[in-house]
C-alpha cells in the first residue's frame, strides 16, 4: 500500500466507523483525522491526449469560431494555439459540461430576463446542438462549413449570432454565442494545466503574474510595471 | 425507525461563522453541543493550501467552493404577478457548503453597522418625521442599540483579528479613521493594510473634496496576531485570491483559522458533516423544541434530540427551515400579517466604473477588501430633508479584483468584445480601470417577501423557498443618489472614461455582475411579535428554545458587509443563553 492509498483508506475508515452509527460523519477531538491534502482537494489537471467529448468536426469548427474571438495577432497566439480546444473538449466532458453542480428539476419553461437560464441542456449538449445549428445554417447559405469561410463572413455570422439577429433552429443563437465567448475566454486565461493558456499567453497579454501567492515585496513598488514572470499553479504545466 | 442520537444540551445547525462562536461560546460553558453541516470538513492544511488555492477557474470561475444550485436553491420572481423560477445557477449568491461555511470564502470586508442601522425608525422619525418614509416601506428599530451591541462587536474583531484604524474610541475622534462610526471601545488589532496605489489616488481626491477616507476594517489581516481564543493567525501577502477562495495563509479572518481550531478541543463538542437538518421538531404543545431530524449523506434519517435550537445556516436557509418547520407565522403580503418571510431586503448598488489613460494599478495585487471608504453619505451621516429617501451608501474605491478571467469582461462600453479589438482593449483596460462602488443600505418593502413555492422542490421532495424582490422607491432614490457622487469622484480622480450605473434603475435580477451577495432579513428580530419573529436575543417569539442567527434576523441592511455585525450578534446571544436563559428557560422578553 502506498501513502495514498493508505491515505485514502485511513478517510473510508473514519467515515465507515461513523456511518455505522448514526449515517453521518461524527468528528469531535477524539476523532483521528487524515493528515496531508485530500485527493479531491488536489488540483485535477485534465488527461492528456485525444479528443473527450468533442468530435473531430466539432473541434474544428470550435476552433475557427475560438479564432475569430481570439485571433492571433502581435499580442499573441491565436486561441486554439493556446490550447482553447483541447480546454473546452475537457471541460465539456467533465462536471462543467455535464451541468453538475447545475438545478435541473422542470418544469423547465423560459422566463424573464431577471429570471436567468432556463436551459434543458447541458453546455456539452449545447455545445452539440448549437454547433449542429451552426453546420446547418452555413452549408445550407454557403454550402460549406462555418470554418472555410473567409474572415470577414465568418465576423459577420458570430456578430449576428451576439445581438440576437441571427436565428438559428432550435437554440438560442445569442445564448449559444454568449457560451462560447464565456469559455474561450476561461481557457485562454485560466491555469496552462487545464489545456489551454499555452506559454501563459493569455497572462502575458495583459501583465498577470498568475498563481502567485505573496506581493508583500511589490506594495511599496506602487504605479509602476512590475514586469513579473507569470507562474502556475503546476510546474512544467504550460 | 429514524436513529436517534443521544440527547444534546446545544444542536446547532450549519457551522459558519454564527454556528462557529456559539458553539465555542456554549461548549467552553460546559454545554454538550452537537454541530450539524451540510458540507463537508474543511481545513486550511488540509484543503485549500497555496498548491491548492491559486486556481481562478476552479474556485471564481466555477464557484466549486458554494453549496451547489442542484442540492438546494431558490426560485426568484420581481412581483406576485408573475411565476417564479428556479435560480439553476449562480450569479452573485455565495452560499457556503463546508465546516466554515460562507465564513470561509467571504471577501472579509469586517464592518460595524452605523448605530443609525439599528434604529432607523425612530431616528428617521425623530429627524425628519413620518413623511420621509415612501408609501409601503416597512422600516423598524432592531430592539437593540449599537452601543449594547459594542462589547460583542470589540470581542468578534479580537477572535477574528481585523485591521483597521479606529475613527471613534471612547467618543474622541481619531484622525484617519471613520469620524461617522458608532463610539469604539478600543482601537482593532491590528493596524490597517497597506493601500493600493488605486486606493491612494481615492483618498487624495476625496481629501480635496472635503470628504473623510479611512481605510475599510479587513479581515484580510495586516500581521501576525493571536486571536481571542488562543490562535495563531499569519499576515496577508494581497495574492488576491479571497472571495470565493479558502485561504491558505490563516491572513483571513474565517471560521475555519480562527475558531473551528480553538472549538474542536472542547471535549464536549462534536460536529456531524455531510448531514442535513430537514426540519426542527417541536412537542406536542408546540411550545417548545425537541431538536432536529436530518439525513446523512448516505440517506439514513436520523433524529437528535436537544434542548436549544440554535439556526445558523445561511440566511435564506434559515427562513425556509422556519417556513418548513412551522415555526412563526408565514408573512402574506396581502394582509400584512404574519412574520416568517416578512422584512426581506438586499443591498442598493451604485458604481462608477473608470478608466485611466496610462496607468500602472497591478490590480492583481490586492484582498476581498483592500479599499478606502467615504461614509459621508452613508446612514444618516448627512441631511436628507427633501430627498425623499433614508439612507445612503458607503462609498468606496475597492481593489478587490485582479483576476484575468473575471477581468476579461470589463471594458469600456464601445470596447469591442472579441477579435483584435479585444485583446488591445483587454490589455489597457486590466492596468487601468477601477471602481467606486456604493454599497447601500436597503429597507423592506411590503409587498416583497419569501414563501414556499408551490410548484419546485429539492432532491427531497420538499418545497423550494420562493423570493419575490424588486427594488423599492427608497432603493431607487437612494441608489441614484449614490450613482451621482461616485461618478463626480469618478471624474475628480482623473478618470478619462466613466460609466455610472445605479443598480435599483433596472428591476433586480440575481444574475446582475458585480451585484451585492448579501440577502439579508426573513426572521427578523424586533420589538413587537406582530412585526418580528424574534425578540432582541434572536430567540423565537413562539418557540422560546430556537434561537435564529445570522443576517436573516436583520430588519434591514446597512451600507456595509453584514458579516461582523451577524457575528457580534450570535456572541450576544450566547451570552444571554448562558446567562438568563439556561438559569431560567422560558421566553427572555415578554410578548
Amino acid at each position: 500500500m502506498n501513502r495514498r492509498d493508505a491515505l485514502i483508506s485511513l478517510v473510508q475508515l473514519t467515515a465507515l466507523s461513523v456511518a455505522g452509527s448514526a449515517g453521518a460523519s461524527v468528528i469531535s477531538a477524539r476523532t483521528p483525522m487524515p493528515v496531508g491534502t485530500q485527493p479531491e482537494a488536489l488540483p485535477k489537471p485534465p488527461r492528456k491526449g485525444g479528443l473527450a467529448y468533442l468530435a473531430a468536426d466539432e473541434a474544428r469548427e470550435v476552433a475557427a469560431i475560438y479564432d475569430r474571438l481570439i485571433p492571433q495577432d502581435e499580442l499573441g497566439m491565436s486561441a486554439s494555439q493556446a490550447g482553447c480546444v483541447e480546454f473546452i473538449d475537457r471541460e465539456l466532458a467533465g462536471a462543467f459540461g455535464q451541468a453538475a453542480s447545475v438545478y435541473r428539476l422542470g418544469p423547465i419553461v423560459p422566463g424573464t430576463a431577471e429570471q436567468g437560464p432556463q436551459f434543458t441542456q447541458t453546455p456539452a449538449e449545447r455545445y452539440r446542438s448549437g454547433l449542429g445549428a451552426l453546420a446547418g445554417y452555413c452549408q445550407a447559405h454557403y454550402g460549406k462549413p462555418f470554418s472555410a469561410l473567409d474572415g470577414d463572413t465568418q465576423d459577420s455570422l458570430l456578430r449576428a449570432m451576439e445581438n440576437g439577429t441571427l436565428h438559428l433552429p432550435a437554440i438560442n443563437a445569442a445564448a449559444f454565442f454568449a457560451l462560447l465567448l464565456q469559455n474561450v475566454r476561461e481557457g485562454y486565461l485560466a491555469d496552462p494545466m487545464y489545456g489551454g493558456n499555452r506559454d501563459m499567453v493569455g497572462w502575458k497579454l495583459i501583465g498577470f503574474p498568475g498563481a502567485r501567492y505573496d506581493y508583500r515585496p511589490y506594495l511599496d513598488k506602487k504605479g509602476m510595471a512590475l514586469n513579473l514572470e507569470p507562474v502556475s499553479l503546476l510546474d512544467g504545466a504550460g | 425507525m429514524a436513529h436517534a442520537r443521544p440527547k444534546a444540551d446545544v444542536v446547532v445547525i450549519g457551522l459558519g461563522w454564527s454556528g462557529s462562536v456559539i458553539a465555542e461560546e456554549l461548549a467552553r460553558a460546559g454545554l454538550k453541543v452537537v454541530a450539524i453541516e451540510r458540507g463537508a470538513w474543511r481545513d486550511t492544511a488540509s484543503d485549500f493550501p497555496p498548491s491548492v488555492d491559486t486556481d481562478e477557474l476552479r474556485w471564481a470561475t466555477r464557484k466549486e467552493i458554494l453549496q451547489p444550485p442542484k442540492l438546494e436553491t431558490y426560485t426568484f420572481r420581481n412581483n406576485a404577478s408573475q411565476q417564479a423560477l428556479p435560480v439553476r445557477e449562480w450569479s452573485n449568491l455565495t452560499l457556503g457548503y463546508n465546516v466554515g461555511g460562507a465564513g470561509t470564502h467571504w471577501a472579509a470586508a469586517s464592518w460595524r453597522f452605523n448605530p443609525f442601522d439599528f434604529q432607523p425608525y425612530s431616528k428617521t422619525i425623530e429627524r425628519y418625521g413620518k413623511g420621509q418614509l415612501v408609501p409601503g416601506l416597512q422600516v423598524q428599530d432592531w430592539g437593540i442599540t449599537y452601543d449594547e451591541l459594542e462589547p460583542f462587536y470589540d470581542r468578534f474583531e479580537r477572535i477574528a483579528g481585523t485591521s483597521g484604524q479606529a475613527g471613534v474610541v471612547n467618543g474622541d475622534i481619531i484622525p484617519g479613521g471613520n469620524p461617522f462610526e458608532g463610539s469604539r471601545s478600543r482601537g482593532y488589532p491590528t493596524p490597517p493594510l497597506v493601500p493600493s496605489r488605486w486606493n491612494d489616488i481615492f483618498t487624495e481626491k476625496t481629501t480635496e473634496m472635503g470628504y473623510h477616507p479611512f481605510p475599510v476594517p479587513a479581515g484580510t489581516i495586516s500581521r501576525a496576531y493571536v486571536n481571542a481564543l488562543g490562535v495563531h493567525m499569519g499576515p496577508c501577502t494581497y495574492c488576491g485570491y479571497c472571495q470565493l477562495f479558502g485561504c491558505g495563509n490563516w491572513s483571513k479572518s474565517s471560521p475555519n483559522a480562527c475558531v473551528v481550531p480553538a472549538l474542536m478541543r472542547q471535549p464536549t463538542f462534536e460536529v456531524m458533516t455531510e448531514t442535513e437538518v430537514l426540519h426542527i421538531n417541536k412537542s406536542a404543545d408546540g411550545k417548545t423544541a425537541t431538536g432536529v431530524s436530518f439525513i446523512g449523506k448516505d440517506g439514513v434519517v436520523g433524529e437528535q434530540p436537544a434542548d436549544i435550537v440554535i439556526v445558523a445556516a445561511y440566511q435564506l436557509d434559515n427562513v425556509r427551515l422556519m417556513l418548513l418547520s412551522g415555526i412563526g407565522q408565514p408573512y402574506d403580503p396581502r394582509t400584512k400579517q404574519g412574520v416568517i418571510g416578512r422584512n426581506y431586503s438586499f443591498q442598493t448598488l451604485s458604481y462608477a466604473y473608470l478608466w485611466f489613460e496610462n496607468e500602472y494599478l497591478n490590480p492583481f495585487i490586492n484582498t476581498g477588501c483592500l479599499a478606502i471608504q467615504i461614509d459621508d453619505f452613508n446612514a444618516d451621516n448627512f441631511d436628507h430633508t427633501g430627498l425623499g429617501f433614508i439612507g445612503g451608501a458607503g462609498i468606496q474605491s475597492l481593489s478587490n479584483n485582479g483576476l484575468p478571467i473575471g477581468m476579461a469582461g470589463v471594458l469600456p462600453k464601445q470596447a469591442p468584445a472579441w477579435g483584435k479589438g479585444w485583446k488591445k482593449a483587454f490589455q489597457h483596460s486590466y492596468q487601468n480601470w477601477a471602481m467606486i462602488q456604493g454599497q447601500g443600505t436597503s429597507y423592506a418593502h411590503e409587498a416583497m417577501y419569501f414563501d414556499l413555492d408551490p410548484t419546485y422542490k429539492d432532491n427531497y421532495g420538499r418545497p423550494l423557498m420562493r423570493m419575490t424582490f424588486d427594488y423599492n422607491l427608497n432603493d431607487k432614490r437612494s441608489g441614484e443618489f449614490i450613482r451621482k457622487q461616485c461618478e463626480a469622484i469618478a471624474h475628480a480622480v482623473g478618470g478619462t472614461q466613466v460609466e455610472s450605473y445605479n443598480f435599483a434603475n433596472d428591476h433586480y435580477t440575481p444574475f446582475r455582475a458585480n451585484d451585492s451577495s448579501h440577502t439579508i432579513g426573513g426572521v427578523v428580530m424586533g420589538t413587537d411579535p406582530k412585526t418580528s419573529a424574534l425578540n432582541r436575543y434572536q430567540q423565537s417569539w413562539d418557540v422560546h428554545n430556537v434561537f435564529v442567527l445570522g443576517a436573516s434576523s436583520f430588519p434591514n441592511n446597512g451600507g456595509f458587509n453584514p458579516t461582523v455585525t451577524l457575528g457580534a450578534l450570535a456572541l450576544w446571544t450566547a451570552k444571554a443563553i448562558r446567562e438568563q436563559y439556561l438559569h431560567n428557560p422560558g421566553p427572555l422578553v415578554q410578548a
